[in-house]
């Protein structure tokens, strides 16, 4: 069982503790060996860092200011990501829960008990009784070797990722409406767009050194529409901001795009010649003239006449979105609303005219392409079509009928743990504990299971319900390829040694297929050659890689997939000419408004919505041990308007209990004028009682089965006591206690 | 040296990277010389980063009993001298723009040299180098100002002193000057007829208690 019975003694162990300088202290004579050009660990900017390495450790950041897409810059997480390197938290040795402690063990000991027990439930319960979860800031190699692992060293159906909850609904609106998932454009296009359509979108803090390319095109002349239910620092710097209720996404754009089609701003031409399926779309807009959008959205007819007239009228425009528009369970249909947009004017497919998500995590474009989806194969094929099974089963070199069928997602895999349909997992590369939503459930999905196991460089809050937890590598100890946002493929390169007893994690995984007696598939014996299988893998599927190297990558700073030959240098920039359906051509949805699953009532009047601060990164696992960032923003808070607060009597920096049908937590108040009156919000990125994520539904979007992590039901409850103070060391409550235990 | 910082406060966007790579300069010992403020987080996220202006005329050297506060020839006011500091905090205290600090533990006041051994060596302060949206940047005056579509002021008006300084501020197109008239009403602060009271979003006073204390 996996129950956390000790927690205070986990936490005085493991973490986390906050670290705050560089091994050895700060110091002015510092003799560095050498310094490693490579990226950073966290978003999918995959910004280019120098490494500053003294005796095999990571002393240091430089700026690279030879990459071109952030000649430099680097946000706070980026700044101080070296310091996780060497931090005390680190696991260094496996470990086993004994009596409900974590003790010391040796590999052979934790790997023969997980072989043993994985053999003993698939035994009992059948072979898809084993889950893998996994996540996309792992390489581009791990991710395809965790599909591979799952597969064919575990032969479970049972995987998903954590890309599940970041852009699953943008890959399912591009699949749909353009054949691919991909951004269509490289960054580098930005600054040529006369008009930015940035909607649900907080650039400022989760993408922070986009901020350069569009602050580019607005030193241009550009304007930007920000279309988001809180003035964000990317709303508060646009030209005009769409300030919607949470959920009414479809509203505003078709609101928009009516607009488009009545004062004749559409471009026929590239309708009628790349296009399908526009009536149907056009029909469905003309039901949402701007009143009626309005009406439903909240925001005024007129921002939305002068957003479509800004938009229409220039000759190039680029339309990005995030989480904001995703996170729903209509997610897809938002998607495909804004797309409906771009292709009813034309404006993608060349310089300055483009459409794209802007992906969160790391590898979130190259961990979702390879296969550690559950119902996909590497090179974005479907489990479902013979013809991709076949021939990945034959670069696997096994019969087709071995390879197991599709899985679930995410949110349905803990659900199956909770059902006892799944005995055992192995996580890795993901923190469910704070990451996916309704975390009383997920409690109960990680306590149910006979046997968990989780790998991990820090004792995240999903690890400590682990039976066995097994040490992984930081970035700046292994090297792979990810690929960014913009669908560049880099190279993460490998600075030091890792710490310890620590392992590589695709050679732990190996191990265990090997014990598994899995191990002919499983000979890999560097990053290089999982990705030269990959490359095979990949090829004559959309997401090719065939004809990317490391060398390749290194000469040309990145290489843009697809990139089927040798001879090929790449795509930076999709549909110039064709689309990648069958035909070429992009298809419109007509798309009608639903809202989200659940609207606020009387019981919960208010609307809850959940994002991330710049301080922080995802489940904050790494970023939750910083010094620098944790003081920045110790704790979660709720964001009130100040007639809301008002109403309920709530101060400034008064901790407040907001509620929901599932969950409950209590958090500071932050009273500001820059949310909407009937709209609060929690910052996701803490576990346990200051997780965001007990209070969201798990309603899942039909196509992509995202999570609503951007809408639900909530109220406000004023506490009476005195035990909570309101300002002051003790103010700040759990999470730093929990933190300053190490300081 | 040709180039000098420009200040675009519009782009900020409150990330305190600058605070952070500030702290990597080894000659710092982990202290940042820069300060990020929010303006009013009750009424808007508008944040602002606060850096040496490097002064024509620094007040921070005319005020040294020990002449301790040097200015280099390309106009850049240095961090005290240490054998000269006698720690009496008069340049702390008399700066217009409250940059330099005094460091206790190393009896030593402290401020922004624009990255001295960096600059001297070709390459860019750390802050201007990390910044995410240019709000900090460094170059001369024909590299940055011909791309914005904002003013380069460098004239400070604090009630009766005039300073012209190094660095500059972008700012709308139809100012001439920053002006503090003295007159205003601060956060925290009571204004002179008692009445108005602004308070602190609590979430400014977590963020900036270090940046609000004169000292590290």
């Amino acid at each position: 069982m996996s129950k956390v019975e000790n927690l205070a003694s986990i936490i005085d162990r493991f973490g986390p503790h906050l670290h705050d300088e560089p091994i050895g202290g700060w110091s002015a004579e510092r003799k560095v060996d050498k310094m490693v050009p490579t990226h950073c660990p966290y978003c999918g900017m995959q910004c280019g860092m120098n490494l500053l390495v003294e005796k095999n450790h990571v002393v240091g950041v430089e700026p690279r200011y030879d990459f071109p897409v952030n000649e430099g810059r680097l946000c706070p997480k980026g700044v101080t990501a070296y310091l996780q390197t060497h931090h005390p938290d680190r696991l260094e040795y496996p470990l086993l829960k004994r009596n409900g402690n974590f003790e010391r063990a040796s590999w052979d000991e934790a790997l023969d008990l997980i072989v043993s027990k994985f053999k003993g439930l698939q035994e009992k319960y059948g072979k898809d009784s084993i889950a893998v979860y996994s996540g996309s800031s792992l390489t581009t190699e791990k991710t395809y070797l965790v599909g591979k692992f799952a597969r064919l060293g575990l032969q479970t159906r049972y995987i998903d990722y954590n890309g599940r909850l970041c852009m699953a609904s943008a890959a399912g609106g591009n699949n749909k409406a353009f054949g691919i998932d991909r951004a269509a454009n490289p960054w580098s296009d930005i600054p040529h767009a006369e008009v930015l359509i940035i909607a649900g979108a907080n650039c400022a803090e989760t993408f922070p050194i986009l901020n350069g390319f569009l602050w580019k095109q607005r030193d241009n002349g550009g304007v930007w529409i920000v279309i988001d239910p809180r003035e964000t620092p990317t709303a508060r710097q646009g030209d005009l901001h769409l300030q919607l209720k949470p959920g009414t996404d479809v509203a505003v754009a078709n609101g928009i795009l009516n607009v488009l089609i009545t004062e004749n701003l559409i471009d026929q031409a590239f309708i009628d010649s790349r296009t399908n399926d526009w009536e149907a779309a056009k029909t469905a807009a003309l039901n949402y003239p701007p009143d009626v959008a309005a009406e439903i959205s909240g925001v005024p007819a007129e921002k939305i006449i002068q957003a479509a007239r800004l938009y229409g009228r220039a000759k190039t425009g680029m339309i990005m979105h995030a989480r904001g528009i995703e996170h729903h369970s209509n997610g897809t249909e938002n998607v495909l609303s804004y797309i409906n947009i771009a292709l009813a004017t034309g404006k993608i497919g060349s310089e300055g005219r483009g459409y794209g998500t802007i992906t969160g995590q790391g590898n979130g474009q190259g961990g979702r392409e390879h296969g550690q989806k559950a119902d996909q194969l590497p090179g974005y094929r479907s489990m479902l079509n013979p013809e991709h099974r076949k021939y990945i089963a034959e670069v696997w070199g096994i019969d087709e009928s071995e390879l197991p069928g599709a899985g679930v997602s995410a949110v349905e895999l803990f659900n199956k743990m909770r059902e006892g349909e799944i005995k055992g997992l192995l996580s890795i590369c993901s923190n469910m504990m704070v990451s996916l939503p309704d975390t009383n459930k997920v409690r109960e999905s990680l306590e149910g299971l006979e046997f968990n196991v989780c790998i991990d460089f820090f004792m995240s809050e999903s690890a400590r319900y682990a039976d066995v937890v097994l040490p992984g590598t930081t970035w700046s100890e292994d090297e792979g390829t990810t690929t960014s946002g913009e669908g560049r493929v880099i190279k993460i390169n490998q600075a030091i040694d890792p710490p310890g007893e620590a392992r590589h994690d695709w050679r732990t995984l190996q191990e265990i297929a090997r014990r598994m007696g899995r191990g002919k598939y499983f000979q890999f014996e560097s990053p290089r050659e999982i990705f030269d299988e990959l490359r095979v893998a990949s090829k004559g599927g959309k997401a090719d890689y065939f004809g990317i190297t490391y060398e390749k990558i290194d000469k040309q700073d990145g290489v843009f997939w697809p990139c089927p030959t040798e001879e090929s240098k790449g795509t930076p920039r999709l549909f110039e000419e064709r689309f990648a359906h069958d035909d070429g051509k992009a298809k419109f949805h007509a798309i009608e408004y639903k809202g989200a699953a659940e609207k606020p009532d009387e019981e919960y009047p208010l609307i809850f919505t959940s994002g991330r601060i710049v301080h922080q990164y995802l489940s904050g696992n790494q970023t939750r041990r910083i010094g620098f960032l944790v003081q920045q923003c110790p704790e979660p808070f709720v964001e009130i308007h100040p007639e809301t607060a008002m109403k309920y009597k709530i101060n400034d920096g008064e901790r407040v209990k907001v509620i929901s049908r599932r969950g409950e937590g209590i958090f500071p108040a932050l009273v500001v004028k820059t949310i909407r009156p009937d709209t609060i919000f929690i910052p996701y990125h803490w576990g346990e009682e200051l997780a965001a994520n007990q209070i969201t539904n798990a309603a899942l979007d039909p196509t992509s089965k995202i999570p609503e992590y951007k809408a639900c039901a909530a109220r406000l409850e004023k506490i009476h006591t005195r035990e909570l103070p309101i300002l002051g060391e003790v103010r700040k409550g759990t999470s730093l206690n929990e933190v300053q235990k190490g300081k | 040296m040709n180039e000098t910082m420009f200040i675009d406060p519009q782009r900020c966007i409150g990330c305190r990277s600058c605070v952070a790579a500030c702290r990597e300069c080894s000659t710092h010992k982990g202290y940042s010389m820069i300060f990020v403020d929010y303006i009013d987080r009750s009424e808007t996220t508008a944040t602002m980063p606060t850096i040496c202006m490097h002064c024509e005329e620094p007040t921070c050297a005319l005020v040294c009993p020990a002449d301790a506060i040097k200015q280099n020839e390309d106009g850049v006011v240095m961090s005290a001298l240490k054998p000269r500091c006698l720690d009496c905090r008069n340049c702390v205290n008399a700066c217009p723009f409250g940059v330099p600090k005094y460091n206790s533990a190393m009896h030593l006041q402290m401020k922004c040299d624009m990255c001295y051994d960096r600059t001297s060596e070709g390459l860019k302060p750390m802050c201007a180098s990390v910044c995410p949206t240019g709000a900090l940047s460094f170059g001369t005056f024909e590299q940055i100002v011909p791309l914005r579509r904002t003013k380069p002021v460098n004239a400070h008006v604090f009630g009766n002193q005039s300073v012209k300084t190094k660095v500059y501020m972008m700012l709308p197109t139809d100012a001439d000057e920053v002006s503090v008239d003295g007159c205003g009403v601060f956060e925290g602060q009571i204004s002179l007829d008692g009445a108005h009271v602004k308070e602190e979003s609590w979430i400014d006073t977590q963020v900036e208690d270090s940046d609000k204390s004169n000292e590290f």
